[in-house]
């Protein structure tokens, strides 16, 4: 029987991947793109798993806002990267470093 | 449902909303040829939005029914005094804009985007969401309509690589801190059986299991990334660098209020049955951004960065009157709020008046050189604001942290307020540092262009509010702040 903690744990494991994602990527801002998204994924899984297990109906209604938003942060990612790449010709992230300090 | 008295709590919103839809129409159809009659058309309506705003500041404690759709949203003064707050910076961001974006500051392309007003009234709205969610959905849309804002803002110089860097270093660790806010919420959804704050908040009486504790870092780290508290204020320093200057001034205030505020009732209506397990949190972070803020602006150039670090140090000073977890604290931390807006918003007007004859911006010390001989109006201003900041008496600054302090030590935690102390001394030296450039060093003479009146009359009203004239304020601030902290309080 597959319960909550089950639910749980796959959705702590997303999230873990997603912040390592970020952080550990020194490849290109499209995989942190994607690491956001799976951050996401994580807490709607949450959200949804809670939501069934407790017969409450307002965990889905919060997962529907979260994908909503989580679609126009993916937009308004990638035009920003669009806009980066113009400039600098390069999305690699170890180029991402004009200012330091 | 009669969502009337709904409507008519949440006005100033609507007011905005309609004003940045009409805006959008507007943009869409004149172009960045509008831009300009479009920023006064959104200050006009930020303002009368404020206008609506001013009959329900006084009421605090003894305000009427506040809940707004089925307690989604909350009107208390708390609320109304941050969205004060917040309105008068907006209208300052949009009133520095167009000079900045028609000159050679601007990099290329000279021409202000007539994006720039929308996305400043849109950012504005979600601002005055946060602060009035009183459930973590609306909390959560509110964030998000003023990030996602805030993004295209700071990257809104498409020709200029550094813009284009710091939306995108501003857009990763947002997102990040976004999700790290979510997950904490959706822990706190699934231990309490509820996404309203007053269902969250009996959820959470008694002992603190490990997974609500969880979710109370989480929620707590997402804020904090928000108000760009130490540890997680690495992103600060190149998104001011890099944004244009008026986005970076917009950045340093409006934000920064709604996310204190936002941070404020959280930490005192969903967790206010567990202040014990917070305090220690806030109080952490608010010496580490004191200390930090003071060491870290140590050593730096570029003046945008240096108040940069201003901020992170400043916001360790509010943080300190919430940390003390009282009325008079939370009062406190809303007077510092309003001088501190006043000071940033001041000394980033500053910044963006020492331009050359082209209007190209400086923002390094070594352009500021002798100021003082040939700008003095400007030198003694920014003298003014950095005497302000770091606490001189009989500036308005001083007054700022006297109110923190003396609610830190009221409270009995004296050894922090000790601590506090010595790390504001340190973070005078750089202010310091500011005076003597421009004061006692050879001139450069580099700063010689001329400046619009609408940065003189912004310059000159924010150093009006921080000299000893502004005392005449301040009983009148202290009662609007205690009568926010208040209500603010009904809940606890």
């Amino acid at each position: 029987m597959i319960g909550i903690e089950h639910y749980l744990t796959v959705g702590a494991i997303l999230f873990v991947l997603g912040v390592l994602g970020i952080f550990l990527n020194r490849k290109n801002v499209i995989v942190i793109l994607m690491a956001v998204e799976l951050i996401l994924l994580a807490v709607n899984l949450n959200l949804v798993a809670f939501s069934a297990f407790m017969q409450d109906l307002v965990g889905q209604i919060f997962a529907m806002l979260v994908l909503t938003v989580a679609a126009a942060e993916a937009a308004i990612g990638l035009a920003i990267l669009v806009i980066y790449f113009r400039g600098h010709g390069s999305i690699a992230v170890d180029d991402i470093n004009r200012m330091k300090g | 449902m009669d969502f009337a008295p709904s409507f008519a709590l949440i006005a100033p919103e609507l007011l905005l909303i309609g004003a940045g839809l009409a805006l959008l129409l507007v943009a869409a159809w004149g172009g960045d040829k509008a831009a300009r009659p479009m920023a006064i058309a959104a200050a006009a309506a930020l303002f009368g939005a404020g206008f609506l705003l001013v009959p329900g500041l006084h009421l605090g404690a003894d305000g009427p029914a506040t809940l707004a759709f089925g307690g989604l949203i909350k009107v208390d003064s708390f609320a109304l005094f941050a969205k004060a707050l917040i309105y008068l910076a907006a209208i300052g961001a949009l009133m520095v804009a167009p000079a900045f974006f028609t000159s050679a500051a601007a990099g290329t392309e000279r021409v202000m985007r007539a994006e720039y007003p929308v996305l400043v009234v849109f950012a504005t709205v979600g601002m005055s969401i946060m602060v009035s969610a009183n459930d973590f959905m609306s909390l959560y849309l509110g964030l998000e309509l003023n990030s996602l804002s805030a993004y295209v803002l700071a990257a809104i110089l498409r020709k200029d690589t550094r813009s284009g860097e710091a939306g995108l270093k501003y857009f990763v660790l947002g997102a990040l801190a976004s999700g790290i806010l979510l997950y904490g919420m959706s822990l706190l959804y699934g231990f309490t059986g509820g996404t309203s704050f007053t269902a969250v908040r009996a959820g959470l009486s008694g002992e603190l299991a490990y997974g609500p504790l969880f979710g109370v870092i989480f929620v707590l780290a997402g804020l904090a990334f928000k108000i760009s508290a130490v540890p997680f204020h690495m992103w600060t320093p190149d998104v001011y660098e890099g944004a244009p200057t008026p986005v970076t001034a917009f950045f340093a205030t409006a934000p920064k209020v709604a996310a204190v505020a936002l941070t404020a009732r959280v930490v005192f209506e969903v967790f206010g049955a567990q202040i014990a397990a917070w305090q220690q949190i806030v109080m952490f972070t608010a010496l580490a951004s004191i200390i930090f803020g003071a060491l870290g602006a140590i050593g730096q150039e570029n003046l945008k960065r240096l108040l940069a670090y201003s901020s992170i140090n400043n916001i360790g000073f509010i943080l300190l009157g919430l940390a003390v977890a009282n009325q008079a604290g939370a009062s406190a931390m809303l007077v510092y709020l309003f001088i501190y807006v006043a000071m940033s918003l001041g000394s980033f007007v500053a910044l963006l008046m020492l331009r050359d004859d082209e209007g190209a911006l400086f923002e390094t010390f070594a352009d500021i050189r002798g100021l003082s001989v040939t700008r003095p109006a400007i030198a003694w201003a920014l003298l003014l604001f950095m005497f302000s900041l770091a606490g001189i008496p009989p500036l308005l600054g001083f007054y700022s942290k006297f109110v923190v302090f003396q609610a830190t030590v009221e409270a009995g935690l004296i050894a922090f307020g000790a601590i506090a102390i010595a790390a504001s001394v340190i973070g005078a030296f750089y202010y310091i540092k500011f005076v003597k450039v421009m004061f006692f060093d050879e001139p450069a003479g580099v700063v010689t262009g001329k400046s619009e009146t609408g940065h003189w009359a912004l310059l000159g009203l924010t150093a009006l509010i921080i000299s000893p004239l502004g005392y005449l304020l301040t009983p009148s601030l202290s009662d609007l702040a205690d009568k926010a902290a208040a209500s603010l309080f009904l809940a606890v």
